[in-house]
């Protein structure tokens, strides 16, 4: 068992490597031709590029394998520790430096398993349809070997049995994401989204490696185990931060979940997951739904030990998700964008992840990051295949009526929609009213806030998603003739992952929602997630009244009643009610005028403050003073000196005798 | 016997005055073509003078003309070098005075004579010899100087150095009155004999105007004026002659006399000396930053060599004056080598003498490229090329003798010198190529060869130039 988790963390590795070195230009053309240009592509009649890749083919073939492999592997473990089973692979020391001491080791348990099946899943899903949808990219060796680094950067997060281990795995996803938002490096918008991504997220990792120094001063560790001990015993200690006195457990989880906020682009650090459409689609199906931001939820399902100890933090999590499910979902209902909705959909889900992690449900929490990732993961790779067949076109009102066209991937965006939206039966109707329930179970003030929004939010999911539903696929086309002449149904490499997504969409939430939220729930977590001994979130979930559970149901149905009558029956509502509505449209259209405000507040003084260190500190004053300006004295000397050399016999004589007498002069007086 | 043994110690000097008269005689006699035939005999001229040279006395110092005239290890070391830089001289000028229709079978012979004129210097013992020895190179360097009559330029450079010359022969004639007034002799001997127990202030006045006389030879600073123009004027082997011998010697005469005349005022002249090594470095660094003629650069940075050479005087002592003779040896052989690529740049059939005139040159000859950037590296003394030992023991003696601050100045100096010569390597080799430069004559390509084998390979074999700097001043301790 052992080496099959070994094996699993590391044949992505693996084929990372292979492909990233042996694939590439990397070792090709040392000391031999030059590289390609980095587009060999050539525009036909109507502006249409056509790329080529004639490259070895099995570099994505080994890192697919691979993957499937692991994730074939996943499972297996998946269903051991299910049987109730735990395991720690040491596999090597890391870090011994005085009392810091980090094993390198893989920590497998429920939670671990659960994450373990999802991703190296929906990696593997992502590998195969990738075949396809990249399958005229000329770099495509890199492309893989990024995907399956993210994978094993990922499965390190997990699997960690340390801070510093998870430190190394959040760093490392964080890298693939860069490398995979810009992976057209071309795109000066793609470099600009990877940079915004990766700046965006130093933020949080700065609150997630400040949280990790303080739990180091106040346990004296790192690993997860002497720290969940020691836990109770530390509630009362307090730590100086910033010269106050704070008590130490609720500092190191709020920084924690900083942490977490950056990576899972919660409420204010939420600005780069847009802009990280940028990205090929697939990245956006993989890691920007599915797995890498759903790292936040692990990190503090992870730490309820401590999470379950400190309330205020706790509050600090409920409310910023609920904020976060509320404040994206109404930005969402506005976007052209059809990869932009999805990701506002994402950003809102997330929240209601958060929101259940903040009433004290893990279970619960997880079990929607699990369904979350089948069927989001199956609306990202749907919109792909939209993309695919319109030429890279994205903006939703350029398509229409395409019903007739995809049938396939029509079908497949039904069923992912359903589930997002809740429909009954399927995986987000589990999981999600589950989280609605949760929040009114808590029967707190925040408690009953948080699930208004969250009522609230569920009917804008329901109206965007049916919204994206009716303008893409119903309706009238409205994308240009030869576009339309062009669409065309995707590959059976790319449809075959829609098919296995679609049956996780459908039937992940009833199938394992006994083991997450259900009878067999204390039973299947096992000591994976903790809960204090006055934490019954999960009894009282189930006697909340009825009308509370219906309420997700009907806000359903109000959604997507509002948007069947906005986009197919009176179509020119939506414009009329924007029209009158027009401020608040455009607050929402301009998602709430956060890119704006933040530019205002941090980029624009530190591009300030940038400018005035460059040209007044550096330029004026060091270069000034230091090299340009002793380089301009010496000049100015220079030309003095050869002035002197006027050319005149008289001068020069005069110089000599000047220069005589001096020395006599000089003698006499010194001398 | 007394006759042989009188005139035996300037037998070089004697054969070569009379083979240079033969050669003046034989040029009248032959007008066509005389000036290859003069060419080749007054090489052989030298060389039958270094035997010479190498022939009189192998040991000690021998006396000749009242003791007036010295042969000693200083004077025989001196003289080859003298020997050798003219001989070069010789060899790099044939090529361009053909090229320059400037071929005269005089040219030759005054360099011959000119070198004369040193030999005499260095081996004067008494102030009177010096002023001979003196005027007959200055006489054949104002000669040579306007050489070419054609040329405003040349003949300017001419006039000036001989007027500026005239002046600094004025100031070394009232300098030795003054001297002979207060010691009552001319002989090198009886002037220290007679300034024992510390000098007057007559005396160090005296000495101050030699000091001047000699320094307008080596062109230090504030007796360098001359040095620009006539460096640029003058045709540039020529140019290269003026950098190499006449400044051996006149440093050669500079330690004589200090070092035996003057002993007992050395608290005096070293702080002239150290005056003008200072001013010399600081301003051949400065002033060359902002030149466009590779001559007037040569020339400045010549003045800033010159400048730290006198470093090892103002020092004084073994480790000084060894390090001054080391500076003199491996300066003259890279300035040689330097010049020898200035000589050789040639654009349809006119000389380019503008430092942009390079441009390119490491891609259109990448020979006469990478020689003169050799050299420019050597001239500023990065290691492991033969500059840097010159500068090494310059600053080594500095620092012995406690002359912190001359240490420093000279570093400094060498730091702002080394922009001109990078820029002349950047222009070479980074910019666009100007067009194609004529090929490099046989004899300059030796002559370079000659150069960068040294400037490259010294630091292997340092053994025999420091032996021959070492044998060189031994006379002198």
């Amino acid at each position: 068992m052992e080496t099959l988790l070994k094996a699993i963390v590391f044949l992505p590795l693996l084929g990372a490597v292979a492909a990233g070195l042996f694939g590439t230009a990397v070792f090709r053309y040392i000391g031999g031709a030059p590289p390609q240009p980095a587009h060999d592509a050539h525009a036909d009649e109507d502006g249409h590029q056509h790329f080529h890749y004639e490259g070895p083919r099995w570099p994505m073939m080994l890192t697919t394998g691979l993957l499937l492999l692991a994730a074939a592997l996943s499972w297996v473990a998946f269903f051991d520790v299910v049987g109730g089973n735990t395991y720690k692979v040491v596999i090597a020391e890391w870090v011994r430096s005085g009392e810091l001491v980090a094993q390198w080791a893989l920590r497998v348990d429920t939670l671990t398993a659960v994450m373990l099946v999802v991703v190296t899943t929906v990696s593997a899903l992502v590998h195969v349809y990738s075949l396809g949808y990249m399958s005229h990219d000329p770099h495509q060796p890199r492309f893989f070997s990024y995907l399956s680094l993210f994978t094993f950067a990922m499965l390190m997060l997990v699997t960690s049995d340390n801070l510093l281990q998870m430190f190394f795995g959040w760093e490392g996803v964080g890298l693939a994401s860069y490398l995979l938002i810009g992976f057209w490096y071309d795109r000066a918008s793609a470099n600009a989204a990877a940079i915004k991504a990766f700046v965006v997220n130093r933020v949080g990792d700065f609150g997630f490696a400040l949280g990790i120094f303080a739990a180091f001063a106040l346990f004296g560790s790192i690993e997860f185990d002497p720290i969940f001990a020691a836990a109770p015993e530390m509630a009362d200690r307090t730590m100086r931060f910033l010269s106050w006195e704070v008590p130490a457990l609720e500092l190191i989880a709020l920084l924690l979940f900083m942490g977490a906020m950056g990576k899972s682009a919660q409420f204010l650090l939420h600005t780069w997951l847009p802009d990280a459409m940028e990205g090929p689609t697939p990245v956006s199906a993989l890691i920007h739904a599915a797995t890498m931001v759903t790292a936040g939820v692990f990190l503090v399902a992870r730490m309820s030990p401590i999470y379950e100890l400190t309330p205020f933090a706790q509050q600090a999590v409920l409310v910023i998700g609920a904020i976060t499910a509320f404040f994206a979902a109404t930005v969402g209902l506005v976007q052209n964008d059809i990869k932009r909705i999805i990701a506002y959909s994402t950003c809102s889900q997330l929240g209601y992840m958060f929101a259940a992690l903040g009433v004290g449900a893990y279970g619960v929490g997880m079990f929607h990051l699990f369904t979350h990732a089948f069927f989001k993961a199956l609306l990202f790779l749907g919109a792909g295949s939209v993309i695919h067949a319109m030429s890279d076109e994205q903006d939703i009102w350029r398509m229409g009526g395409l019903y007739q066209y995809l049938k396939r991937t029509w079908a497949m965006m039904l069923i992912g929609t359903l589930a997002l939206t809740g429909f009954p039966f399927t995986a987000g109707y589990y999981s999600k009213d589950a989280i609605i329930e949760a929040t009114f179970a808590a029967h707190t003030p925040l408690g009953e806030a948080a699930f208004w929004l969250l009522v609230i939010a569920a009917a804008m999911t329901s109206f965007y998603s049916w919204r994206l539903m009716f303008v893409v696929f119903h309706g009238k086309p409205r994308a240009s003739r030869e576009t339309l002449a062009r669409v065309h149904e995707s590959p059976a490499v790319m449809m075959v992952p829609l098919y296995v997504l679609a049956a996780g969409a459908l039937f992940a939430g009833f199938l394992f929602k006994d083991w997450f939220i259900g009878q067999a729930e204390a039973e299947f977590w096992g000591q994976a997630l903790y809960r204090a001994a006055h934490n019954e979130i999960v009894q009282a979930m189930h006697h909340v009244p009825a009308w509370v559970k219906w309420a997700p149901f009907v806000m359903m149905v109000a959604g997507v009643s509002v948007a069947f009558v906005f986009y197919l029956v009176k179509t020119d509502l939506p414009a009329k009610l924007a029209n009158a509505l027009r401020p608040l449209y455009l607050f929402l259209l301009n998602k709430w005028y956060f890119d704006e405000i933040y530019d205002f507040l941090f980029v624009r003084p530190a591009f300030a403050i940038g400018r005035l260190l460059w040209k007044g500190g550096d330029q004026k004053i060091i270069d000034g003073l230091g090299p340009d300006g002793v380089s301009a004295l010496a000049a100015a000397v220079g030309r003095v000196a050869s002035r002197l050399q006027t050319g005149y016999l008289y001068h020069y004589a005069f110089a000599m005798l000047l220069g005589i007498a001096g020395l006599v002069t000089w003698l006499m007086v010194g001398g | 016997m007394s006759i042989w043994n009188t005139f035996l110690p300037a037998l070089p000097e004697m054969a070569l005055a009379v083979m240079s008269m033969a050669l003046l005689m034989l040029g009248v006699f032959f007008r066509k073509r005389a000036s290859d035939i003069v060419n080749t005999l007054a090489l052989l001229a030298l060389a039958v003078t270094a035997v010479l040279v190498l022939m009189t006395g192998q040991q000690g110092a021998i006396f000749a003309f009242g003791g007036t005239f010295v042969v000693d290890s200083l004077a025989r070391v001196m003289k080859l070098l003298i020997l050798f830089a003219t001989a070069l001289a010789i060899i790099m000028s044939v090529g361009f005075m053909k090229a320059e229709r400037i071929e005269r079978f005089e040219y030759p012979v005054l360099m011959l004579l000119s070198a004369l004129g040193m030999m005499a210097m260095v081996s004067a013992h008494g102030l009177i010899a010096l002023y001979l020895g003196l005027e007959l190179q200055s006489l054949a360097l104002y000669v040579l100087a306007a050489m070419n009559r054609e040329s405003v330029r040349s003949s300017e450079a001419g006039l000036k150095y001989f007027v500026l010359g005239a002046l600094a022969s004025g100031l070394i004639l009232y300098g030795a009155s003054l001297v002979y007034g207060f010691a009552g002799t001319t002989g090198f001997s009886g002037i220290a004999q007679a300034l024992k127990g510390g000098a007057h202030l007559g005396v160090i006045t005296g000495i101050v105007f030699i000091l001047a006389g000699l320094a307008f030879k080596i062109s230090a600073v504030p007796f360098h004026m001359w040095t620009p123009d006539v460096y640029e004027g003058a045709p540039t082997p020529v140019t290269a002659f003026f950098a190499a011998a006449p400044k051996l010697a006149a440093m050669a005469v500079l330690m004589r006399i200090l070092y035996e005349a003057f002993p007992d005022a050395a608290e005096a002249w070293r702080q002239v000396v150290a005056f003008m090594a200072v001013a010399s470095a600081l301003l051949g660094a400065f002033a060359g930053l902002v030149q466009r003629n590779i001559k007037r650069l040569l020339a400045y940075s010549s003045i800033g060599h010159m400048g730290i050479a006198l470093v090892g005087l103002a020092a004084g002592g073994m480790e000084g004056l060894r390090a001054t003779m080391l500076y003199l040896v491996i300066y003259l052989l890279l300035t040689v080598g330097a010049f020898a690529v200035v000589i050789a740049m040639r654009r349809e059939e006119r000389a380019v003498e503008e430092i942009e005139d390079f441009a390119g040159l490491a891609s259109t000859n990448p020979g006469m490229a990478f020689t003169l950037a050799a050299m420019m590296f050597a001239l500023m003394g990065i290691p492991p090329l033969a500059g840097f030992f010159a500068k090494y023991f310059a600053f080594v003696a500095a620092l012995k003798a406690n002359m912190v601050a001359l240490a420093v100045i000279i570093v400094l100096a060498s730091a702002v010198s080394a922009f001109y010569y990078l820029r002349v390597i950047k222009v070479m080799y980074m910019d666009e190529p100007k067009g194609a430069v004529a090929e490099m004559p046989f004899e300059l390509k030796l002559v370079s060869a000659l150069s960068v084998v040294f400037a490259l390979g010294m630091v292997f074999w340092p053994q025999p130039v420091m032996q021959l700097a070492q044998a060189a001043i031994r006379s002198l301790l």
